[in-house]
């Protein structure tokens, strides 16, 4: 693909269960879902009318931020830059409890972007939604798309039931291995129990800063647990998680590891160095420091240029102006953060679609 | 990079022959045995804590179930070699610890009996009495250096208070302590009356990791291993430190100064930068803050050292201590526990002698009253 | 080389230790599947005594959930943050290139050997139906 920027992480909006996704229910999951009302599934993470949930510029008329093809396309492409752009949908069919509701949805979700976006523009790919509260289900879905290109990585929120890397999960990402499809975790709670380990946040501005820790916990999560011994194929994507953390987070674990191996034998190496080879972030936000000085060491210590993806969150509110790159990042990592990285992470992403 | 480590780098091994009486801000002084609560304790209570015992939320009653790297987590030097547990002994920790080092004060920390996380309210309440008590009689009456915090239940909001009242009138103590994993964050306004009175007694708030409030250590679910959980300690004080900051404690209180033991400080600079980032997309939610996240930490928040973190860089260490600044920082070792900091050599990268004199000593003199 | 007598081989037992001071260095020596290993006895992280160290197995592991096991009781593991070391090399587990314990070296003779000489720089009275456990620096 003549790939120039490829925008990581946009988010098109299911305007409901009952509406968008009712054709690509079967007859079943149609009567419940009509007969029944089921439907409102946006995220507690992500109240649609929420500032950060829409950029005012980017909203529809009518319909929610990114419910417009046409809008995102205009924003992301024309207005951002991006020569190609992943549709990471957070409509919360992960949420639901019945794991064959669930399973329907997200089923749904996939059939619709596939229909509805990436059939309509093919700059556009996809992040499979999947269904982890049963794990072979989520393994059928992966399979359903396996062939279609156009998909590039599987979807999880950063907060499910379970930490990602324990072993009950392990199939599924030996499915993703198999596909070459990195797992894109993206802020975003099934919200099962507290979403952070003090208890209930009284603001969703509270909520959303104690995602980073969320994303944190992840990574120790699938490193500790031997994800990446297991499945050395495989990546995890950080979608919005912030970056700037990511130093300090890096050395703590390494100075525990180093002290505590003893639990985890099969981490031969620092976590650190299996963070740079296995862990990516897309780069909105960044949370950077205030200068360009702060920038550079905190790119420094991060220690890899690889890392990094670009992404503009569209429609999520992150910055104002045309510009979605985080100020004061070098050169270097600029172009590196466009194709280079993206098309190492998603090897998909060079496949026809 | 550098040559073979194979000596511990004297952080100022050259030059320092001023001799910095250092102001250590987390000693774990650790009961000899449950009973040595007992003259602090009614009948009743006595025969509470040797029957029904904790009851907290944590599947065993005798440890947890992330076992740690070493007993009792602690240093395997750090037994006394007349018995009982690390911290218990105080001859042995002044041979040890205090005298060595030139410990000119050090604050303690109790963190038996999980007096924070206890259940049964009442027995809660009737044991940090009994700590509290503790505390003076076995440690500051007969060490000076060490000085006694008051330690709180803060789920029992009134028996906090009028235990704060009590302490406060004995006059011996020099923070009032609570947990970081409370039945709800530590922002919440429930917990107000305990900042107020906090405030109004000149004592800071001290905040040492650690508690059982029920919820996992994570908010994605249950890690496996300890070395999860370990790290999870800082994942939790940057949660606490963002409830504070969020809920408008240091705006309600602006003359409450709050510590944070044993969380370390690399994280904090890259909270405050989310904290900003994000203020101004937030800020109709939040219209009782005044001001930037960020000022509110610089101004009211204070970060004990350790567990100091460890770049591969030692300039990169320089970086997180100006980030956060220097006046933010107060040195701790964590006494007995494995992950130590010893003055001597924690800190691997030059630091000036005006530098040291405040992380060392200066600002923790000023922020206790010492 | 400056050969040291250190102790008899009996005031040793296996998986223990004894420290003592040589040019005005704490020198640990350990006895362990039948060998003797000497080392600085300061943790080249924070200076930690490791005479206080845990003596372990060697572990390593092929994939999460497997624990191999060697060299039982050659492994230490510092008594404050935990570092491992090799008792044999003296190098760290985690960079074994760059952060190593000084190591010394070892040698088991016997009384009437060390009766006839070279002399050794401290007194040490030695029997002749003993063996000893000597060390070089």
């Amino acid at each position: 693909m003549a790939a120039t920027r490829i925008d990581c992480d946009i988010h098109p909006a299911v305007g409901g269960t009952r509406t968008t996704l009712l054709p690509y229910l079967d007859d079943h999951w149609k009567e419940q879902v009509v007969s029944r009302a089921i439907d409102g599934l946006d995220l507690t993470s992500y109240p649609p009318n929420m500032p950060l949930s829409g950029r005012s510029d980017w909203r529809p008329a009518n319909g929610k931020p990114g419910s417009d093809l046409a809008m995102v396309q205009r924003g992301a492409f024309d207005q951002l830059g991006a020569s190609h752009a992943i549709c990471n949908v957070l409509y919360g069919a992960q949420a639901v409890y019945d794991p064959y509701m669930a399973a329907a949805f997200c089923k749904a979700i996939n059939d619709w972007i596939a229909a509805e976006w990436l059939a309509r523009d093919p700059r556009l790919r996809a992040s499979i939604v999947i269904p982890l509260q049963a794990p072979d289900l989520a393994i059928e879905e992966i399979e359903r798309r396996a062939d279609d290109n156009r998909f590039v990585s599987v979807l999880v929120l950063a907060q499910g039931e379970s930490l990602l890397g324990r072993r009950h999960y392990w199939p599924v990402w030996q499915a993703a291995e198999k596909y070459k499809l990195p797992i894109a975790i993206h802020a975003g709670s099934q919200y099962p129990m507290a979403p952070s380990s003090i208890g209930w946040p009284s603001y969703r501005y509270e909520y959303y800063l104690a995602e980073a820790q969320a994303f944190q916990a992840q990574v120790l999560s699938l490193i500790y647990e031997g994800v990446f011994v297991k499945f050395p194929g495989l990546k995890a994507v950080l979608m919005e998680s912030g970056v700037s953390w990511l130093p300090a987070f890096m050395w703590r674990a390494n100075k525990t590891w180093r002290g505590v191996r003893v639990e985890v034998p099969w981490i031969d190496r620092e976590p650190a160095a299996i963070m740079r080879d296995h862990i990516r972030l897309t780069t909105q936000p960044f949370d950077s420091p205030p200068d360009a000085a702060g920038v550079a060491d905190i790119i420094d210590m991060i220690g890899s240029d690889k890392m990094f993806l670009f992404a503009s969150d569209y429609p999520h509110w992150q910055f104002d102006g045309d510009d979605a790159i985080p100020p004061h990042l070098p050169a270097s990592i600029v172009s590196r953060m466009c194709a280079d990285n993206p098309l190492e992470t998603f090897p998909r992403l060079s496949l026809a679609a | 990079m550098s040559d073979v480590i194979d000596r511990p780098v004297l952080e100022q091994e050259a030059s320092a022959k001023s001799r910095l009486r250092i102001i250590d801000c987390d000693v774990h002084p650790s009961l000899h045995a449950r009973s040595d609560l007992n003259p602090f304790l009614s009948k009743r209570w006595q025969e509470h804590l040797k029957t029904y015992g904790d009851h907290l939320r944590t599947p065993y009653i005798g440890t947890t179930p992330y076992p740690r790297s070493s007993p009792l987590i602690a240093r395997r030097d750090a037994w006394p070699p007349t018995g009982g547990p690390p911290g218990s002994d105080l001859a042995f920790m002044r041979k040890q610890h205090l005298d060595p080092l030139d410990i000119e004060f050090g604050i303690l920390q109790v963190l038996d009996l999980f007096i924070f996380s206890q259940q049964n309210l009442d027995f809660g309440a009737a044991i940090q009495r009994a700590v509290n008590d503790w505390q003076l009689a076995h440690w500051t009456s007969r060490e000076p250096r060490l000085k006694a915090s008051i330690l709180v239940g803060q789920d029992d909001t009134e028996a906090a208070v009028a235990e704060i009242e009590r302490c406060a009138r004995i006059g011996k103590y020099v923070q009032i302590n609570v947990s970081p994993r409370p039945n709800e964050p530590l922002g919440r306004h429930r917990y107000w009356p305990i900042y107020a009175r906090a405030q109004e007694l000149g004592l800071p708030l001290g905040i040492h990791v650690g508690g059982y409030g029920g919820h996992a250590p994570t908010g994605g679910g249950w890690p496996s291993y300890y070395t999860e959980e370990h790290q999870s300690n800082a994942h939790s004080m940057a949660a606490t430190l963002t409830s504070l900051v969020i809920e408008g404690v240091p705006e309600r209180f602006p003359r409450l100064k709050i510590v944070f033991i044993e969380g370390g400080f690399g994280w904090i600079a890259p909270a405050m930068w989310r904290m900003d980032q994000h203020f101004e997309r937030f800020r109709d939610e939040v219209p009782h803050l005044k001001r930037r996240p960020s000022e509110y930490v610089r101004e009211h928040f204070w970060f004990t050292t350790q567990p100091i973190d460890e770049p591969d860089e030692a300039r990169h260490l320089r970086s997180l201590i100006e980030w956060v600044g220097v006046d933010r920082l107060l040195f701790s070792s964590d006494y007995p526990h494995w992950d130590f900091d010893d003055p001597r050599f924690a800190f691997k990268t030059p630091l000036s002698e005006a530098e040291r004199a405040r992380i060392f000593s200066g600002n923790a003199r000023a922020l206790y009253r010492l | 080389m400056t050969r040291h007598i250190v102790a008899r081989t009996t005031e040793i037992p296996p998986g223990g230790n004894k420290v003592v001071g040589i040019d005005g260095r704490d020198i640990v020596v350990f006895h362990v599947n039948g060998e003797f290993f000497a080392l600085l006895n300061r943790c080249p992280h924070a200076g930690a005594p490791l005479d206080k160290a845990a003596c372990v197995a060697r572990l390593t592991s092929s994939e999460p959930g497997v624990y191999q096991r060697s060299r039982v009781g050659e492994q230490l593991r510092c008594a404050w943050h935990g570092w491992e070391f090799d008792m044999r090399t003296g190098q760290s587990w985690f960079d074994p290139k760059r952060v190593k314990v000084r190591t010394y070296p070892v040698v088991i003779e016997d009384g009437e050997t060390l009766a006839k000489g070279p002399y050794v720089a401290e007194t040490f009275p030695v029997h002749v139906e003993d063996s000893y456990v000597i060390v070089e620096t």
